[in-house]
């Protein structure tokens, strides 16, 4: 277990590591913050599989719905051309030009129109091109979309609405292309808010959130677009909204993240293991709202320490939720108090991304701080 | 200056478009003090009154106004290869090909003037008084950057200009209310508030079309229509594409954006009417931009090449300008030789000097978030380096 010796070693690490990394930032725009890692466990399909980046996976799920469901429409900037992302590639083609459209730029427009589809019966299926870019909708998603079913004594409802959005750092995104808003959406009784670590999870849940029955937004960390590569089966099937995924199993310490924090925090509890031999659990929360206490307490119990880590600001940031539970219902399971690593309380930087960011480094300190404790 | 006689020789001259190719170049060395173009005729929306398509122009202005867009176009060819470099960090978009708009509008401010405008930012923080070596390096993330290299490419401010917004249409509000502060504060001082064919169907645009209507605030919205809002074209996202006229009771004015002084004479109009308390009015220039939408987009999967080709063959707004200068002897072909060599020095040496620069220290992660920050600490920032909040520099706008 550990000792205080085990921040000593780290420090002497880090001052080494932390040399090259800086000069690498200087020279070059992508310093990528992590390394992605498929999946390693069985996914629910048998059948066959075949190699996809996320936008694939995406991209054959939103396939799968418009081939199955007549009712379903896909519509957003530039989603006719296949989107940003290509995450729409050739389902205007396959598909025509009725269910498949480009919208005119007014993401409060394209929301709230989604929202009159969907509560008409259409599968409304509304991209938003970043992340970034959804606060002109914010008043529909937060007024309209959550509160539409509570507000009519369940008579009307939007729950066939599905937004899916990037979100996340790439390295080089500046202050607007690089934004996690999910704490916000967090705060709003009525959606679903979900973020996918790689591909089989992104079509799994997507075709969760298509078919749930209430509004749903899906944060698509950008990043793992085309890094994040897996075998997906290629038959239709759903992953569960509202449950998180134990990863790795360890009885140290729990490491809770998602999207691509995940991955930065499988490489932690490598690092963990091989250099100070802990074993390190780490969780894939994939659901913010409704996220999953019972596999997290169960966790927390267990390991006695817990760091949260996300990309976005601290202060009221989705891990402050955690935290909050966490304490509540594990205090005297608790061997040192909850650590969240994050975004800094700055707007996103132009130039300071990987200062900004929960790297790795940042994410072993506190870990080692807390195995201390 | 020349005899009164020759000049006015020179104003009865032939329009321009005609005089081309009667002298293609000028060799003679004789250059003309002023003379008089013809502009192509401007669309009206609910004005009385259009701009005068007679224009006249004097020597030092087309001198200038060459330079300032060459200068763009340069500096624009410049910010693409630093970003292919992969020294440019946000996005990158390019103004080429809208030369004409901002240094055609720019020619009919005065000082007290403001101006706020989309990402495409570039060229309109040259023009309001930002030299290309602290564009580039604000696009470079330098600390010579004109804001430090924390707002990149599409964040660059200067005194009246109200800067580059990464969030598209979310100037043009903002836009209205600076027209406001002029009203206010009796400046009669206008604000060019400027945002694309694709903004223009941001809902807050009619919203603040009726606010600046309703109380006669004195702002100039330009539409600058180039044809496509990133892959799409104005007539698949825009119902009416009449962008003049969008205002429906602001009154409007179409002008092509290609000629930089049609663009003045609109301008020039606009300044004076939104001046002397006649409220808000729309312009809509028509322009195009070569590039693609931004660096990571090649620009031809949703038109063609030849559309590209075509627009810079026939109606480049430096090209033909520069045709136009030559041709009625206002500058020499020569001199633009001359004018050519110099930006081009001028700008290369200014990029690679941006590129030498070193990037803010990390202190200035957590600065300028707050005026007042009660807090000393920023929290979630790096435990390597606990920051702390400062305040750098004093403000250009108050
Ligand atoms: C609110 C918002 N939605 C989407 C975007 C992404 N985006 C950036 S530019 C752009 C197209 C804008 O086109 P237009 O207004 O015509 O300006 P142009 O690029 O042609 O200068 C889009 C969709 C954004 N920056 N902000
Ligand atoms: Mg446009």
């Amino acid at each position: 277990m550990a000792s205080s010796r085990l921040r000593t070693q780290f420090f002497s690490d880090v001052i080494f590591n932390r040399g090259i990394f800086l000069s690498e930032v200087q020279l070059r725009r992508y310093s990528s913050h992590f390394v992605y890692t498929a999946d390693s466990e069985k996914t629910t399909s048998n059948g066959t599989k075949s190699k996809m980046n996320m936008f694939q996976a995406i991209n054959n799920a939103l396939d799968i719905i418009l081939k199955s469901d007549s009712k379903a429409i896909i519509f957003g900037e530039d989603v006719g051309f296949g989107g940003v992302f290509r995450c729409t590639l050739d389902l205007q083609k396959r598909y025509g030009k009725h269910r498949v459209f480009n919208t005119p730029l007014c993401e409060q427009g394209i929301i709230g129109f989604g929202i009159g589809a969907a509560v008409a019966g259409s599968t409304a299926i509304a991209e938003i091109q970043f992340a970034d870019y959804i606060f002109p909708a914010f008043d529909q998603l937060v007024n309209e979309a959550a509160k539409y079913r509570y507000r009519s004594g369940n008579l009307f409802d939007c729950g066939k609405l599905t937004i899916r959005t990037p979100c996340g750092a790439v390295g080089h995104g500046g202050l607007y292309h690089s934004q996690s808003p999910e704490a916000y959406f967090a705060h709003t009784p009525g959606l679903k808010v979900v973020v996918p670590r790689g591909p089989i999870k992104a079509k799994g849940l997507l075709l969760g959130c298509i078919r749930d029955p209430d509004p749903c937004l899906i944060l698509e960390p950008k990043v793992l677009y085309r890094a994040a590569v897996e075998q997906v089966p290629e038959a239709d099937f759903q992953l569960p909204l509202g449950k998180a995924d134990i990863l790795i199993e360890g009885t140290d310490i729990t490491l809770i993240g998602w999207g691509t924090q995940v991955h930065v925090l499988k490489e932690v509890a490598t690092v963990l293991k091989d250099s100070y031999k802990v074993t390190a659990e780490v969780i894939d929360l994939v659901t913010i709202l409704p996220w999953d206490v019972t596999t997290i307490c169960k966790s927390v119990c267990k390991t006695g320490r817990v760091l949260v880590a996300h990309e976005a600001p601290m202060t009221s940031g989705f891990g402050a939720e955690i935290a909050a539970t966490i304490q509540e219902n594990c205090f005297l399971n608790l061997h040192a108090p909850v650590a969240r690593v994050t975004g800094a309380d700055t707007p996103f930087p132009c130039i300071f991304e990987p200062f900004y960011l929960p790297t790795k480094w940042r994410c072993l300190e506190e870990a080692l701080k807390l195995l201390d404790y | 200056m020349l005899p009164a006689c020759v000049r006015s020789i020179c104003k009865k001259s032939i329009p321009a478009n005609k005089a081309l190719g009667l002298i293609a170049r000028n060799g003679s060395g004789h250059t003309v003090g002023e003379t008089q173009f013809e502009t192509q005729p401007f669309k009206l929306h609910k004005l009385d009154e259009g701009p005068s398509t007679h224009v006249t122009l004097t020597r030092d202005e087309a001198l200038n106004m060459y330079t300032q867009m060459h200068t763009i176009r340069r500096m624009e060819t410049s910010a693409g290869n630093l970003y292919k470099e992969k020294i440019v960090r946000g996005f990158c978009h390019l103004y080429s090909g809208q030369e004409a708009v901002a240094v055609g509008i720019k020619h009919a401010l005065r000082p007290h003037d403001a101006v706020i405008t989309a990402y495409r930012a570039h060229g309109w923080t040259h023009i309001m008084g930002v030299p290309p070596f602290e564009v580039l390096s604000e696009l470079t993330g330098r600390r010579t950057g004109c804001a430090r290299g924390k707002g990149g490419s599409m964040h660059m401010y200067c005194k009246n200009f109200y800067g580059g917004n990464g969030i598209v249409g979310a100037q043009v509000p903002l836009g209205v209310g600076i027209a406001l502060a002029a009203q206010y504060k009796g400046t009669d001082g206008v604000c060019v508030t400027l945002y694309g064919d694709g903004a223009a169907n941001q809902g807050q645009v009619f919203e603040v079309y009726n606010m600046a209507k309703l109380w006669d605030v004195p702002c100039i919205f330009v539409c600058e229509n180039n044809g496509y809002g990133m892959g799409t074209s104005s007539v698949r996202s825009s119902a009416s594409t009449d962008y003049y006229t969008r205002g429906d009771y602001v009154p409007g004015i179409w002008v092509d954006g290609m000629d930089v002084l049609a663009v003045r004479q609109a301008a020039r109009l606009a300044v004076n009417y939104c001046a002397s308390g006649k409220g808000p009015i729309v312009i809509e220039v028509q322009t195009y931009r070569y590039s693609g939408h931004s660096m990571s987009d090649p620009g031809t999967s949703y038109r063609t090449r030849e559309e590209v080709q075509e627009v810079r063959q026939t109606r480049d707004p430096i090209t033909s300008f520069k045709e136009k200068i030559i041709s009625h002897n206002l500058v020499t072909a020569d001199e633009i030789k001359e004018i050519d060599a110099k930006i081009r020095t001028e700008v290369d040496e200014a990029t690679k000097k941006a590129k030498a620069e070193k990037e803010i220290g990390i202190d200035e992660l957590p600065a300028d978030i707050y005026a007042n920050n009660l807090e000393g600490d920023i929290r979630g920032v790096s435990i390597f380096q606990p920051l702390k909040h400062k305040r750098i520099g004093p403000a250009v706008n108050v």
